[in-house]
C-alpha cells in the first residue's frame, strides 16, 4: 500500500483509535472537559488554601503548604453548625418533597395509563401544561398563598409547592412505564379478588421499581438545587437551604475567598457523589432511557 | 342463561361505579394539590395584576391595566425582556448548536466515552446559586480567569466581567452555557442514538459525503430532538434568575436584569405586589408564545398532540 493510500485511509479512522480523526476528537474533548473541570478544581483546591496564597499567586494549582482549616471549620468547626442546619433543612425539604410528589405522581399516573374515561387527556394536558410556562410566574401568588396557609417561615410551605411543581415531569415520566405493565397481570390479580389499590401497591409499584428510582432521583436534584422559591417563602437564618446559605456565606466573607470555597465545595459535593452513584437514573430519566454504552 | 344472567348483572354494576370511585379516589387529591400550588396561582397572578397592592392591605385599590402600561414605559423593564431574548438568541444560536456538535462526537463507541459524558454533564446536577458563587469568585479582578489570560498573552481581552455593563451579559451567558451544555447534548446524543447507523450508512454508499449525510440524512431525523431541547432552552432562558441573582443581582445599574428578576425587585423588595403580578403575567405571556409557536409547528408531529387540546 503506498504511503499516500495509507496517510488517507487513517485520515478517514482506517486506523481505529490512532487514525487523525479521533486524535483532534479527543483534544476537542479535553478541551471541553478542563473547561467544566478546571473551575471545580479550582474551587477543591482553593479551599485548601490561605487567602494569601490565592490573592498572590491565583494560577499555581497545588496549595503551598495545605491549609487544612478551611474545610474542618465547615465540618466540626466554627461555621458547623450553620453548615449542619442547612444541610438538615435542605435534607427535610428534599425528603418531604420527594415522597409526595412520587407518591401522588404514581396515583396519577396509574390513573392515566390504565384506566379509560372520559376527560383523562384533558386532565392529563392539565400536567403537561405545567411543564410549558416559566414556573417564575406563580413565585409572588405562592407567596400569599403560603402566607394565607399560615405556612409561611415553616419547610413544609416550601416543600409543598416545591413537590407540586415536581408533578408534571414526573407524572409524563411514569405514565409510559405504568402503561407497559401487562394487562394479563391486573386481569389474574382482579381475579384474585385484588381491588385496584391492591394492584397498585402490591404488583405495579415494585414492578415499575427502576422507573420510581429514576423519578426520585430527577425531583431530589431539583428540590437539593432549588433557590428561588427557598429565598422567598423562608424568613430566617435558621429555615435555609443550603444554596441560600452558601449565598449568605459568600456575603459574609467576602474577604476569606478561601472559607468560602471550602463551605461551596462541601456544600456542593453531595450533588457531585449521588450524581455519580445514579448517572444512570438522571441521564436515563431525562432522555428516556435512549442514551446507551 | 337467565341464571348466568342474573349472576352477571350484579358484578358488572357493582364493578362500574367502582371504577369512579378509584379514579376519584386516586386523581382527586393529586388535581387539587396540583391546582393549588400551581395553576391557581397562576391565575392569582392574572388578578392581583389589576390592582395597586403593596401584598398586605386588603385587595380594594383597582386600577386596570394601569400595572402593564407602567411596566412597558419603565425603561428597567425593557432592559430586562432585551436580556432575556439576548440570552434566548445566544443560547439557540451558540448554545445548542455548540451541544450537537458534541453529541455528534460522543456518538460512536471509543475508549473514554463514559467518562466524557459523565464530565460534560455534571455542571447539570450543581445549583445554579453554588455555580455563581464559584465563578464569581473566579472572575474577580486579578483573580484565576484574569491571571490565565495574561499569563497567556492574552490581556488585552481582560475585562471587569460582572462591573461593566456592556460586558455582563455576555459573561453571565457564557456560565449558563456552561452549566447547560452537557444537558442539551445529552438529550440530542439521545436523539441520534435513536437514528439507526444504517440510514447514513446507505447514504454514504450512495455517494453522500459525510457532511451531505449529516445535513440531509442525519439533521431531519434529529429534528424532533432538536426542536425539544430548542423549546426547553427558550423556557430556562425566559425564567433565568438564580444564577443572575447570586452573581450580580440585576446589576450593575441593572444592565443585567431578567424578567424574573425585576418581578421579584418589584414584588418582595418595593412591596409592589400588584406590579410584580403585572410582569408575572408578561412572562408568561412569552412562555405562552414559545410553548404556542412549539405546539403550533412542533408538538403536534412529536408529542402525539398532548398540548393540542389547549388550542380550543
Amino acid at each position: 500500500m503506498s504511503a499516500p493510500t495509507r496517510l488517507l485511509q487513517a485520515l478517514h479512522g482506517g486506523f481505529g483509535r490512532f487514525s487523525l480523526s479521533s486524535g483532534i476528537r479527543y483534544l476537542v474533548l479535553i478541551m471541553v472537559a478542563s473547561v467544566i473541570l478546571v473551575p471545580i478544581g479550582y474551587a477543591v483546591l482553593g479551599g485548601f488554601k490561605s487567602n494569601n496564597q490565592l490573592v498572590g499567586d491565583p494560577v499555581s494549582i497545588l496549595p503551598a503548604p495545605w491549609v487544612f482549616s478551611n474545610y474542618t471549620d465547615v465540618v466540626v468547626g466554627s461555621n458547623a453548625p450553620a453548615f449542619w442546619r442547612e444541610a438538615a433543612n435542605s435534607l427535610i425539604i428534599a425528603a418531604i418533597a420527594v415522597t409526595l410528589t412520587v407518591g401522588l405522581a404514581s396515583l396519577a399516573a396509574f390513573v392515566f395509563a390504565r384506566m379509560v374515561f372520559r376527560g383523562r387527556e384533558a386532565i392529563y394536558t392539565l400536567f403537561v401544561f405545567g411543564l410549558l410556562f416559566p414556573s417564575a410566574v406563580a413565585i409572588l401568588p405562592l407567596y400569599i398563598l403560603v402566607r394565607q396557609l399560615g405556612l409561611s417561615g415553616n419547610l413544609l410551605g416550601v416543600a409543598l409547592p416545591q413537590a407540586a411543581f415536581a408533578l408534571p415531569l414526573t407524572v409524563i415520566i411514569l405514565r409510559p412505564f405504568f402503561r407497559s405493565i401487562p394487562a394479563e397481570l391486573e386481569d389474574a390479580a382482579v381475579m384474585d379478588g385484588c381491588s385496584p389499590f391492591g394492584f397498585f401497591w402490591r404488583v405495579l409499584l415494585p414492578l415499575a421499581r427502576p422507573a420510581l428510582a429514576t423519578v426520585s432521583v430527577l425531583a431530589i436534584v431539583t428540590t437539593w438545587n432549588a433557590f428561588l422559591l427557598p429565598l422567598i417563602l423562608l424568613n430566617g437564618v435558621d429555615q435555609w437551604t443550603l444554596p441560600l446559605g452558601v449565598m449568605n456565606f459568600a456575603g459574609e466573607y467576602t474577604s476569606d475567598k478561601a472559607r468560602v470555597l471550602a463551605f461551596t465545595v462541601v456544600a456542593i459535593s453531595p450533588a457531585i457523589v449521588f450524581y455519580i452513584a445514579a448517572e444512570r437514573q438522571i441521564v436515563g430519566g431525562l432522555t428516556g432511557g435512549a442514551v446507551k454504552g | 342463561m337467565a341464571i348466568i344472567a342474573a349472576r352477571a348483572r350484579p358484578r358488572l354494576s357493582s364493578k362500574r361505579p367502582s371504577k369512579w370511585v378509584t379514579i376519584g379516589l386516586f386523581l382527586v387529591p393529586v388535581v387539587a394539590f396540583y391546582l393549588l400550588f400551581v395553576l391557581f396561582p397562576v391565575v392569582q397572578a392574572a388578578y392581583y395584576s389589576l390592582f395597586k397592592w403593596n401584598g398586605l392591605q386588603p385587595l380594594t385599590n383597582f386600577i386596570g391595566l394601569q400595572n402593564y402600561s407602567t411596566a412597558i414605559a419603565s425603561d428597567t423593564f425593557v432592559t430586562a425582556v432585551g436580556n432575556n431574548v439576548f440570552i434566548v438568541v445566544l443560547s439557540l444560536t451558540l448554545q445548542v448548536p455548540f451541544s450537537l456538535f458534541l453529541a455528534l462526537m460522543l456518538n460512536r463507541k471509543f475508549p473514554g466515552r463514559a467518562i466524557f459524558r459523565l464530565i460534560f454533564f455534571l455542571p447539570y446536577v450543581l445549583s445554579e446559586a453554588v455555580t455563581g458563587i464559584v465563578f464569581t469568585l473566579l472572575l474577580q479582578p486579578g483573580a484565576l480567569i484574569d491571571s490565565s489570560f495574561k499569563d497567556v498573552g492574552l490581556g488585552w481581552l481582560v475585562q471587569d466581567w460582572l462591573g461593566d455593563t456592556s460586558v455582563v451579559m455576555i459573561t453571565l451567558f457564557v456560565i449558563i452555557s456552561w452549566k447547560y451544555f452537557g444537558f442539551h447534548m445529552i438529550l440530542l446524543l439521545a436523539g441520534l442514538q435513536g437514528i439507526p447507523r444504517e440510514i447514513e450508512e446507505a447514504a454514504q454508499i450512495d455517494g453522500a459525503s459525510r457532511f451531505q449525510s449529516f445535513r440531509f440524512v442525519t439533521l431531519p431525523l434529529l429534528g424532533p430532538t432538536l426542536r425539544v431541547s430548542v423549546f426547553l432552552s427558550m423556557i430556562g432562558a425566559l425564567q433565568l434568575f438564580d444564577m443572575v441573582w447570586v452573581m450580580t443581582g440585576g446589576g450593575p445599574l441593572n444592565a443585567s436584569n431578567t424578567m424574573a428578576i425585576a418581578m421579584f425587585k418589584a414584588g418582595l423588595k418595593n412591596n409592589q405586589m400588584g406590579y410584580g403580578s403585572a410582569l408575572a403575567v408578561i412572562l408568561f405571556g412569552f412562555g405562552l408564545l414559545v410553548a404556542l409557536a412549539y405546539q403550533r409547528f412542533v408538538l403536534r408531529r412529536d408529542v402525539e398532540g398532548a398540548v393540542t387540546a389547549f388550542n380550543g
